[in-house]
């Protein structure tokens, strides 16, 4: 990449937006729409990134890098192939209940690593074929055939299921032992999947499993800043890289008289406090060095015989300001929060740019890179290869900063707005 | 069932345990003859039953206290004071091998004395048991008996044979370790709280099973002398009643000290073999099994309520949750009253201790106390201690109570940079729009000092803003209460008394 000082903001935000949708072009697998969870050999596929790829195709088309019938293409393979998937629940299936395990062989799309059936990562991938679903809106028999596929994927997700009876949503599910006992507790990025699962026509949750999540939040003051508390910076940018929450409340904004796009903006504020203060005296956190969030970054075996008395947490939900924290930061965080806080995202998006150039690999952000463990001749620790999640989050965010197409698109939608509603969302565009 | 350590582990010839034990159970002890009709029987010499019988003689009651094992009960002999004694020495294990963290030369080849440790403890126990001692009650004008007691009547009990009339008693019999019935496990043997005191040899390998306070404490103790401990807990995070992120910082502590952390897991088989306990452990879909040379159980307590013939006496208890009280501590039999762990849900020494002069209050005067009406801290003696007071935020919203948390992280109060102790926070929660306090949360090395002031603040209904006009001395660790207070007392954004002192300080 050009020198990052010599470029326009818009040509930095235009080239960095490109290389990361060049993911998804790199890496899926043409037959059935699957992606991989990064770029390194032999990875298998995570349900989630193939979800944030079907939400960047229409930014590619609008953008002119791919032609409408590539993306449509590519977005009917994946959803053709989840329709077909086997939905059994067996060990070695695709899915249960509409839910799928997390990750997938890249192949045959069947079940690895013993995943868990996940929750989550199924909203993520519903909500990714929603915005195609709104997207390719034109009566030809492809596109036809495209928001009927959807329609039929989001229809049989059972989310009163995913509730096993009690209140919130689980977190997963493994035929061998069934429900995680894992919950969700306080903040996080699942008010996309409690949005959907409010929405749904067939399945909708039961009871009160919303407020039932939302009474484990905690709002706090921190460094001077009034936020719903969340550590890692993507639980407050997955959700909204969908929905547009500017000025729409549900009754706990409400009492708090703030939003969940203002609230993020906060969080976005008090990861760069944190990076100020840098407690645990890492290299290279400042006012324009930060973002803990979900990446990759050294494990343990790297501090091994480096005689550096620390723990590593490889591929972690780093966040603030109780960590973890090893050092790593995800370069590519700040502009996944550019439509809170543009100005600060894209100093800090320069600043660590030109500080740190390798953090780009052919333009296109690494996972995380960690300064504490550099060198001045090899530079900062970076990540290898891409992850699928980064570049799909900052895809569509920098798309919501310049256009805001995946908002339009998704405010739009009658599911997501219906599930908004029975969340308790008022005012605003609602 | 496989016995730890030699068969004088209690070490009974030793001189500081002769001293404990002359002091909370005389073996030379005579029973006094019973003085007709006592105004107040107490059953259980524990906290509790120490506290009733002493505050009950203070204002002259004629008074009789039962004990059938120690004076002093858990707390003394099992309990707070020996685990407090012997966390201290791991704290300065720990602050040993990060001396170089501190500028500080490491010293060379850091032995664990366990065997010294144990009869530091030991002296420090035996001194303690000094305050608690039978003599010291009987010259307090208690008559102290030794032995079993079961109610016979309504107004009557027995101990060992000798009948006790009262106008009214104190049930304050305490609790033991609830111990989880998994498979293998009492043939393998195990310990608890009421053992773990005794052990002469530091376990190489330590299986901790239970990730509450207690073996939250004891994981951390023993892995800082030199056992390679694991530590299983059925729940997602340890100290499952406390904040989410104070558990999740403990969690992280652990694992950076190198203690094996299984959150999610259960113990469900034990086999003693050839001189190891193997240990079956399953998480969700995921089985393994570890070998460990002890086990150490913390999985909850339950009252001390059988052989009391309760029954008789028109006592309506429960088996787990213990006797049966109102808001005043009195049974359903007016005449009897109960205090401390026997009836009480909060298991504290603290709260013995109060609930007991309120028993005993509530059981010899016309004007009564409730027991709903205490603010109770408590606190997890780790390294970072979690102290919380009051409510917690989840409590409040499912009372419809909005809360505000101003939150100050440890690594922004200068007396923690400047000590090392950055890991934590002061978490203090006001009902919303108001500086009325209900509740806080502390992580921090000394955190059990810090909570204090809290406490005071919300038994004495001050406000937060209030604490902020209250000189905390600089630099101290307690300054981040102060730090919080001062934000909450900061006019919010747009106020009106924001704008005006901008105005001023332009003119």
């Amino acid at each position: 990449m050009t020198d990052v000082s010599e470029l326009t903001d818009e040509a930095l935000l235009d080239g960095i937006q490109r290389a990361a949708f060049g993911y998804f072009l790199q890496t899926a697998n043409l037959d059935n729409g699957l992606v991989p969870d990064n770029s390194r050999p032999s990875v298998p596929v995570s349900i989630a990134v193939v979800g944030f790829a079907l939400a960047s195709y229409p930014v590619a088309v609008e953008r002119g890098w791919i032609a409408r019938a590539e993306a449509l293409d590519r977005s009917l393979a994946a959803l053709r192939f989840f329709r077909d998937s086997d939905q059994s629940g067996g060990p070695n299936a695709t899915g249960y209940k509409g839910f799928y395990y997390h990750f997938l062989d890249p192949h045959t799309g069947t079940r690895v690593w013993r995943s868990e059936l996940s929750m989550i990562d199924t909203a993520l991938l519903i909500a990714g074929a929603m915005t195609s679903s709104m997207y390719f809106d034109a009566n030809t028999p492809e596109e036809i055939e495209l928001r009927e596929l959807v329609d039929t994927l989001f229809r049989r997700v059972d989310w009163q299921w995913a509730q096993d009876g009690g209140g919130t949503l689980k977190q997963g599910w493994k035929p061998e032992c069934g429900f995680l006992h894992y919950g969700w507790e306080g903040y996080n990025e699942a008010i996309l999947l409690y949005v959907l699962a409010l929405g749904s026509p067939t399945h909708p949750l039961e009871g009160d499993g919303y407020r039932a999540w939302t009474a484990t939040y905690q709002w706090e003051n921190l460094y001077g800043y009034d936020f719903l508390y969340g550590g890692p910076l993507f639980v407050h940018q997955f959700s909204h890289a969908w929905i547009d929450f500017r000025g729409i409340r549900d009754r706990f904004m409400r009492e708090k008289r703030c939003d969940y796009f203002e609230n993020s903006r906060r969080a976005t504020l008090i990861q760069r406090e944190y990076a100020k203060r840098n407690p645990n005296e890492f290299c290279g956190y400042d006012e324009h060095c930060w973002g803990l969030t979900a990446c990759d970054g050294p494990s343990d075996d790297l501090s091994a015989g480096t005689g550096v008395p620390r723990r590593l947490f490889g591929y972690a939900a780093r966040g603030v300001p109780y960590g973890p924290d090893d050092g790593t930061i995800a370069g590519w965080a700040p502009l996944a929060s550019l439509p809170f806080t543009p100005q600060i995202a894209l100093e800090a998006a320069r600043h660590m740019l030109l500080r740190y150039p390798e953090i780009l690999i052919e333009s296109r952000y690494a996972s995380g890179f960690n300064s504490t463990l550099g060198s001045p001749d090899r530079g900062a620790w970076v990540s290898q290869g891409n992850f699928g999640l980064d570049q799909g989050v900052v895809v569509m965010m920098i798309e919501n900063h310049r256009t805001e197409l995946i908002w339009r698109l998704m405010r739009a939608c009658p599911i997501i707005r219906a599930g908004l509603r029975r969340a308790g969302f008022r005012g605003g565009w609602l | 069932m496989q016995r730890y350590g030699s068969p004088g582990a209690m070490d009974p010839q030793g001189e500081y345990e002769r001293e404990r034990l002359e002091n909370v159970r005389p073996p030379q002890w005579r029973n006094p003859v019973p003085a007709g009709r006592y105004s107040l029987v107490v059953v259980g010499g524990g906290p509790a039953g120490m506290v009733a019988a002493r505050t009950a003689a203070s204002i002259g009651a004629k008074v009789a206290l039962v004990e059938r094992a120690l004076l002093g009960g858990n707390s003394l002999n099992v309990g707070c004071v020996p685990s407090k004694a012997i966390i201290r020495t791991s704290r300065l294990y720990a602050d040993m091998r990060s001396a170089g963290h501190y500028g500080a030369e490491n010293p060379d080849g850091i032995h664990v004395d366990f065997p010294a440790l144990m009869q530091r403890m030991r002296r420090i126990r035996a001194r303690i048991s000094r305050v608690d001692s039978v003599q010291r009650l009987s010259a307090a004008g208690v008559d102290v008996f030794i032995g079993e007691a079961h109610f016979t009547g309504a107004d009557t009990l027995s101990v060992d044979g000798t009948r006790l009339h009262f106008r009214k008693a104190v049930v304050a019999t305490g609790a033991r370790p609830d111990t989880p019935s998994i498979p293998g496990l009492f043939e393998a043997g195990y310990l608890t709280n009421e053992n773990v005191f005794d052990l002469t040899e530091l376990p190489r390998r330590l299986l901790v099973i239970g990730g509450g306070p207690l073996g939250c404490e004891l994981a951390q103790a023993f892995s800082r002398f030199g056992a390679r401990t694991t530590i299983v807990q059925a729940m997602p995070l340890f100290l499952p009643r406390e904040e989410r992120d104070a558990a999740q910082l403990l969690a992280d502590v652990f694992t950076r000290e190198g203690i094996e952390v299984r959150l999610n897991t259960e113990a469900v088989r034990v086999r003693f073999e050839e001189g190891q306990r193997s240990v079956d452990l399953v998480s969700d879909d995921y089985q393994c099994t570890v070998a460990v040379d002890a086990i150490l159980t913390g999985t909850g307590r339950l009252p001390n309520v059988e052989r009391l013939n309760l029954e008789t006496a028109r006592v309506d208890c429960d088996a787990t949750t213990g006797i049966v009280v109102d808001d005043f501590l009195r049974t359903s039999n007016p005449r009897i009253y109960a205090a401390g762990d026997a009836c009480l849900k909060h298991k504290f020494t603290h709260t013995a201790h109060a609930s007991a002069r309120i028993a005993v209050h509530n059981a010899l005067s016309v004007r009564r106390r409730r027991v709903n009406m205490l603010t109770v801290p408590w606190c997890t003696y780790t390294d970072p201690e979690i102290a919380h007071v009051g409510l917690y935020v989840r409590e409040a919203r499912d009372q419809e109570i909005p809360v505000r948390t101003f939150t100050i992280p440890m690594h922004d109060v200068h007396r923690a940079i400047t000590d090392g102790e950055e890991v934590g926070f002061v978490k203090i929660h006001v009902k919303e729009r108001t500086d009325q306090i209900i509740g806080a949360t502390i992580v921090a090395r000394h955190a059990g000092e810090m909570i204090n002031e809290i406490t005071l603040a919300i038994v004495a209904r001050i406000g937060l803003r209030t604490l902020a006009r209250v000189i905390h001395a600089y630099p101290t660790q307690a300054e981040a209460i102060k730090k919080a207070a001062d934000v909450c007392a900061r006019p919010s954004g747009g106020s009106m008394v924001k704008s005006l002192l901008r105005r001023w300080a332009r003119w």
